[in-house]
C-alpha cells in the first residue's frame, strides 16, 4: 500500500489539468467540488500510505520512479524519500488543504474567476507535495518554485487592484533572493558529492570526508533559501503584504504549508547543519528568536485582523527556526503541525469574520461579533487559546517543548522566546477582544470612502458622531500605512454567520487545535511524535533533553503562566474601550519598525543609483561595444567609400603613387649597391 | 666624356624630346599637344638611330608618327574637342600636388639608382671605364673590352636581318598573337564607333534643363 | 658607345620622359591629350628597352620594342573608338565628367 505514494501528488495534478481543460465550463461551484474531491482523495491516499508505511523498516520508504535528467555524470531521478517526517507533513498538508478547499467553495462564491482559484490551489497542493515527497534537492526545488509560483498567482488573484499585483511581485522577488541561495547550495552539493539524492549525500556529509567550509557554505546557502521562503528577518517583508490575497490563500499558503517549506528544508538537511561550523546553527537559532520577538511586537499594533495573523505567522515561524537552530528538529516539526492547525483555524475564522462583515478588515469597526457568528467565535477562541499557549491546547505543548530545549541550550534564547510568548498571548487577546467582544463599533464609526482613512472619515463626520465614535474607539485617530481594507457596511448592518462549507472546516480545525498537542506529551511513554520522527534525524545529532519530571513540570508551569498573564493583560486593556488603548499601540511597531520604508529608501536612493549605473553600463559599454562595431564599420566605410570617387584621374593617381611605391620597393631589393 | 657624334646627337635629341614632352602636357590647345607629340616621337626615332636600331627608327616614324598621331588628330577634328582646356583650374583637391609627387618619385628613383650606381647596376653588367665597352663573354656575363673602332661600326649582320631572324623564329608565337590582336582591335574600333540604331538619342543636358553634365541623374 | 655615362644618360632621359607622361596623364582632362601622354610613357619604355638591348648586346631588346609598338597602336585604336562613342553621347565630356561608377 505504501507504493501508492506517487498517487498523493498526482491527484491534485490531475485536478489541475482537469480544471485547466474544464474549469471554466464547470464554473461555480462544481469546479470547487472537483478540486476539493481531488485533494480529499489525496488525503485518503495519504492515510492509506501511512498505514502501509508502518510496516516498513525504520518507517521509511524509498523508491525511484524514472530518470528525469540523464546528462552524463549529472543524473537526477524522480524519486521519493518517504520518511516519517515527510509522512507527517503529507498528512497534515493534504488534510488541511482539503478543509481549506472546502472552505473556499463558500468563500469564493460569486467571484468571476472562481474556477481559476481552484486551479491555482490544486497546482499549489501538487507543488507542495512534490516538495515534501521529493527524494533529491532538485525535486524539492521544483516544488519550491512551484509553490512560489502558485503563491504569486494567488496573492495577486485580484490583480485589478494595483496593490494586490504589487504584493504578488514583492513576494516573488523576495522569494527569488532566497532561491538564489538554494541554487548555489545545489551547485555546491553536486560539486562536492556528485549527487543530489538525500539518501546519498547526507550520509556522505556526516562521514567526515568533506571539508567543514564546504558544508558551512551549503548550510548557509540553504538557510538563505529558507529565510526567503519562511519569511524570517530580513526577508519577511512579503508575508504581511501577501494578505492582499483571498483569505483561504493566506490560511493555506502563508500559514499552514508553504511557509513551512523552509523549516522542512532545514530539517531535511539537518545532518549537514550538525557538521557545519559551530556558528551556523547558532545563527539559525538567533535569527528565529529575534524574528519571533520583532514580529510579535509589530503584531501588537496592527489594525488589520489579517495583518495581526500574518505577523503572528512570522513570529511562530521564528520559533520553529529557533528549534531547528538548537538541534531540536522534531520539536520544530511538532510546532509546525500544531501551528498549521491553529493558524489555519484563526485565518479561516478571520475570513469568516471578513465575509460576514462584508469585506471589513479593520478591527476598529468590529466588535461583539460572537453574538452574530457564534460558531466562528468559538472556533476562533479555540485557536486563540492554542496560540497563546494555554494548557491543554495544542500550542502550549509544542511551544513549551521549544522553550524547554532553548533553556537548556542558551538561557538568553529562552528569555527571548518567553517574552515573545507573552506578547503573543497579549496581541492575540487584543485581537479577540476587539473583534468578538465589546461594542458593535461599526454602528458608530463612520464609513470611509475608497482611499480614505478612518481618521479622515472621522474628521469629516459631524461632531456628535465623532464624539460617539471616539468614546467607543479611542484609537480611531491613529493612522497607519497601509490602511486596512474597509467594507461599505453602515450602522444598520447585521452580520451573519457563514455557510456550512465554511463553518465545518472551522470546527474541524478548532478540534485539532485543541487536541493536536496530545501527539506528544513530555511525560513517560507519551512521546508519540518524538519517537515517530526519530528515524528522520538519526544522522543529525539532534539535541537530547535530559531533564527530570520536576524540571519539566516547572517549565510547563512557567510557560502556561506567561500565557495566562498575556491573556489577562489583553483582557484588561481591550475589553470595552479605554483611553489607554490609544497609547498602547506604538507607531514604531505599527509601522513594522519602519523596515519596509527603510528598504524602499535604500533601494530607491542608492539602490536605484546602483541599478541605474549597472543599466548604464550594460547599455553603454556592453551594448555599446556591440553596436559600436556596427557603427564603426558604417562610419569608416562612409569615409572609405569616398575613395571610389568615380574620377578617372583619381584612380590614375592612385595607380601612379602605388607604382612609385612599388618601384622604390623593387629598387631596394634588386639593386646591390 | 668625349664629345663624339653620338653624344652630341644624344644631347640635341634629348632636348627635342623633352621639349616636345613639355609641349604635350602644357599646351592648352590639344592640337598643339598633338604636334608636340610629333616632335617627341621624332626625337625618339633619332635616338633609336643613335643606338643602331635602324628598323625601329623607321617603324617609329611610319607607325607612331604617321599613323597614330594622325589618327588622334582625325578624332580631334571629328569630335570638335579641340577647344582650349583650362589647365590652371583643378577641381579635384590635391590632384596637382600629388601628381607632382608621383612624377617626381617615379623619376627620382630611377635617377637616383642609375646616377649613383651607373647603368649596369640593374643588369649586373660592370661599369666600364671611358674608352671601354661591355662586350666580353655572353650577353649575360659581360665584361669590359676596349672600344674597337672596327667593332663599333660593324655588326654581324644588318639590323633588319637580325630582327627578322629573331622575330620569325624565337618570337614567332608572339608575332602571330600580335597579328590577331590587331585584327581584334580593328573589329573593336568598328563596333565601338558605330552609331546605335534602335536607341533613342540621348538628350543634351541643356535640353533637360541641366546646366552641368554633373547634375544629370543616371538611372540606377 | 662611349661607355656607361651615355647609357646612363639614355636611361635618365627615359625616366624623365616617363615622369612627364605620368604627370600629364594625371593633370589633363581632355581624353585625347591623356592618350597622348600615355604614348609618351610608352615611348620612354621603348627607349629604355633599346638602351638595355645595346648595353647587353642582345637584339631581344629591339624585338620587344617592336611588339610594344604594335600593341600601342592597337590600344590607341580601341581607345579612340571609346572616346568617339562617349563623345557622341556627351559632347564636350572630359575625363572628370564620366563618373557613373562612383561609390
Amino acid at each position: 500500500m505504501v507504493e501508492l505514494v506517487w498517487l498523493i501528488p498526482m491527484l491534485p495534478l490531475v485536478g489541475f489539468v482537469a480544471l485547466l481543460l474544464l474549469g471554466k465550463r464547470l464554473g461555480d461551484p462544481w469546479a470547487g467540488w472537483l478540486a476539493t474531491a481531488m485533494v480529499g482523495a489525496s488525503f485518503v491516499t495519504a492515510c492509506v500510505v501511512f498505514i502501509g508505511l508502518l510496516g516498513q523498516p525504520e518507517n521509511t520508504y524509498e523508491h525511484s520512479y524514472f530518470t528525469w535528467i540523464p546528462a552524463g555524470s549529472f543524473q537526477v531521478d524522480v524519486n521519493t524519500l518517504l520518511d516519517p517526517m515527510a509522512m507527517a507533513m503529507v498528512l497534515f498538508i493534504t488534510g488541511i488543504s482539503t478543509l481549506i478547499h472546502l472552505y473556499s467553495i463558500g468563500y469564493m462564491h460569486g467571484d468571476e474567476k472562481y474556477w481559476k482559484f481552484f486551479l491555482y490551489l490544486n497546482l499549489f497542493v501538487f507543488s507542495m507535495l512534490v516538495l515534501v515527497l521529493g527524494g533529491n534537492l532538485l525535486l524539492t526545488f521544483l516544488g519550491w518554485e512551484g509553490v512560489g509560483t502558485s503563491s504569486y498567482l494567488l496573492i495577486s488573484f485580484w490583480f485589478g487592484k494595483e496593490a494586490n499585483a504589487s504584493a504578488g511581485k514583492k513576494a516573488f522577488v523576495t522569494n527569488r533572493i532566497g532561491d538564489w541561495g538554494f541554487m548555489v547550495a545545489m551547485f555546491f552539493v553536486f560539486l562536492t558529492f556528485g549527487t543530489l539524492n538525500y539518501t546519498e549525500f547526507l550520509p556522505a556529509a556526516v562521514s567526515g570526508d568533506v571539508a567543514e567550509t564546504t558544508l558551512t557554505i551549503i548550510a548557509v546557502m540553504l538557510f538563505i533559501g529558507a529565510i526567503g521562503k519562511s519569511a524570517q528577518i530580513p526577508l519577511y517583508i512579503w508575508l504581511p503584504d501577501a494578505m492582499a490575497g483571498p483569505t483561504p490563500v493566506s490560511a493555506l499558503i502563508h500559514a499552514a504549508t508553504m511557509v513551512t517549506a523552509g523549516v522542512y528544508l532545514m530539517c531535511r538537511i539537518s545532518p549537514i547543519l550538525s557538521v557545519s561550523a559551530e556558528w551556523v546553527p547558532m545563527l539559525i537559532a538567533w535569527t528565529g528568536a529575534i524574528t519571533a520577538l520583532v514580529a510579535a511586537t509589530i503584531a501588537t499594533a496592527q489594525m488589520d485582523i489579517k495583518k495581526v495573523l500574518a505577523y503572528s505567522t512570522v513570529s511562530q515561524l521564528g520559533y520553529m527556526f529557533l528549534a531547528v537552530g538548537i538541534g531540536a528538529y522534531w520539536v520544530a516539526i511538532f510546532h509546525m503541525i500544531t501551528h498549521a492547525f491553529f493558524k489555519a483555524c484563526l485565518f479561516l475564522g478571520s475570513g469568516s469574520v471578513i465575509h460576514g462583515m462584508h469585506d471589513e478588515q479593520d478591527m476598529r469597526r468590529m466588535g461583539n461579533l460572537r453574538k452574530y457568528m457564534p460558531i466562528t467565535a468559538i472556533t476562533f477562541l479555540c485557536g486563540w487559546l492554542a496560540i497563546a499557549g494555554i494548557p491543554p491546547f495544542s500550542g502550549f505543548w509544542s511551544k513549551d517543548e521549544i522553550l524547554t530545549y532553548a533553556l537548556h541550550e542558551n538561557p538568553a534564547l529562552y528569555a527571548i522566546g518567553l517574552f515573545a510568548a507573552l506578547l503573543t498571548a497579549y496581541y492575540m487577546s487584543r485581537a479577540v477582544f476587539r473583534t468578538f467582544y465589546g461594542d458593535e463599533k461599526w454602528r458608530v464609526v463612520p464609513v470611509p470612502d475608497d482611499g480614505q482613512t478612518l481618521a479622515d472619515a472621522l474628521a469629516a463626520a459631524p461632531d456628535e458622531e465623532r464624539d460617539a465614535a471616539l468614546d467607543s474607539v479611542p484609537d480611531l485617530v491613529l493612522t497607519f500605512d497601509p490602511e486596512p481594507p474597509h467594507g461599505r457596511i453602515d450602522a444598520t448592518y447585521e452580520p451573519h454567520e457563514s455557510a456550512w462549507t465554511m463553518t465545518i472546516p472551522l470546527v474541524v480545525l478548532a478540534f485539532f487545535s485543541v487536541v493536536a498537542g496530545f501527539l506528544n506529551i513530555p511525560f513517560g511513554s507519551l512521546h508519540f511524535l518524538e519517537d515517530w520522527l526519530e528515524p528522520s534525524f538519526v544522522l543529525s545529532n539532534p539535541a537530547i533533553l535530559d531533564v527530570t519530571t520536576i524540571q519539566t513540570i516547572t517549565e510547563l508551569a512557567v510557560g502556561s503562566a506567561v500565557g495566562i498573564v498575556g491573556c489577562i493583560a489583553g483582557y484588561l486593556l481591550w475589553r470595552g474601550s479605554r483611553p489607554e488603548q490609544k497609547r498602547a499601540q506604538l507607531p514604531f511597531f505599527a509601522n513594522a519598525w519602519y523596515y519596509d520604508i527603510t528598504i524602499t529608501r535604500i533601494m530607491g536612493g542608492p539602490g536605484r543609483i546602483a541599478a541605474d549605473a549597472l543599466a548604464w553600463f550594460d547599455r553603454t559599454v556592453i551594448d555599446g561595444a556591440i553596436n559600436g562595431i556596427g557603427i564603426v564599420t558604417v562610419e569608416s566605410s562612409t569615409v572609405l567609400r569616398r575613395m571610389q570617387s568615380g574620377y578617372l584621374r583619381r584612380y590614375a593617381l592612385a595607380l601612379a603613387l602605388g607604382a612609385a611605391v612599388l618601384l622604390v620597393f623593387i629598387a631596394s631589393r634588386v639593386v646591390n649597391l | 666624356m668625349d664629345i663624339t657624334v653620338e653624344s652630341l646627337t644624344f644631347w640635341v635629341c634629348a632636348l627635342i624630346v623633352l621639349g616636345g614632352a613639355f609641349g604635350v602636357i602644357w599646351s592648352r590647345n590639344p592640337v598643339h599637344s598633338a604636334l608636340s607629340l610629333v616632335a617627341t616621337l621624332f626625337g625618339v626615332a633619332v635616338l633609336f638611330l643613335n643606338q643602331n636600331a635602324q628598323l625601329l627608327a623607321a617603324v617609329q616614324v611610319i607607325v607612331y608618327t604617321g599613323a597614330i598621331v594622325v589618327l588622334i588628330l582625325f578624332v580631334l577634328m571629328l569630335l570638335g574637342v579641340d577647344r582650349d582646356e583650362d589647365i590652371d583650374d583643378e577641381p579635384l583637391i590635391g590632384q596637382r600636388t600629388l601628381a607632382a609627387v608621383a612624377a617626381v618619385a617615379l623619376f627620382g628613383v630611377v635617377f637616383g639608382v642609375f646616377v649613383i650606381g651607373g647603368a649596369g647596376i640593374v643588369t649586373g653588367t660592370p661599369n666600364c671605364a671611358d674608352g671601354q665597352i661591355v662586350t666580353s663573354g655572353s650577353p649575360y656575363e659581360p665584361g669590359c673590352d676596349p672600344v674597337n673602332p672596327q667593332l663599333a661600326t660593324v655588326t654581324d649582320s644588318p639590323n633588319i636581318n637580325q630582327i627578322g631572324r629573331v622575330l620569325f623564329t624565337d618570337f614567332a608565337f608572339a608575332f602571330e598573337i600580335t597579328a590577331a590582336l590587331l585584327t581584334i582591335a580593328v573589329v573593336a574600333a568598328v563596333v565601338l564607333a558605330r552609331r546605335p540604331k534602335d536607341v533613342a538619342p540621348i538628350p543634351e543636358p541643356a535640353d533637360l534643363g541641366y546646366e552641368n553634365v554633373d547634375d544629370i541623374e543616371e538611372p540606377a | 658607345m662611349s661607355g656607361s655615362s651615355l647609357t646612363t644618360g639614355y636611361l635618365v632621359l627615359s625616366a624623365m620622359l616617363f615622369a612627364l607622361g605620368a604627370f600629364g596623364l594625371l593633370r589633363r582632362r581632355n581624353p585625347l591629350v591623356m592618350l597622348m601622354c600615355v604614348e609618351l610613357m610608352l615611348n620612354a619604355v621603348n627607349l629604355t628597352f633599346v638602351t638595355f638591348g645595346r648595353m647587353l648586346n642582345d637584339i631581344t631588346g629591339q624585338v620587344i620594342v617592336f611588339f610594344v609598338l604594335v600593341v600601342a597602336a592597337a590600344e590607341v585604336v580601341v581607345g579612340l573608338g571609346l572616346i568617339v562613342a562617349i563623345a557622341r553621347r556627351r559632347p564636350g565630356a572630359t575625363a572628370d565628367d564620366i563618373r557613373v561608377l562612383r561609390g
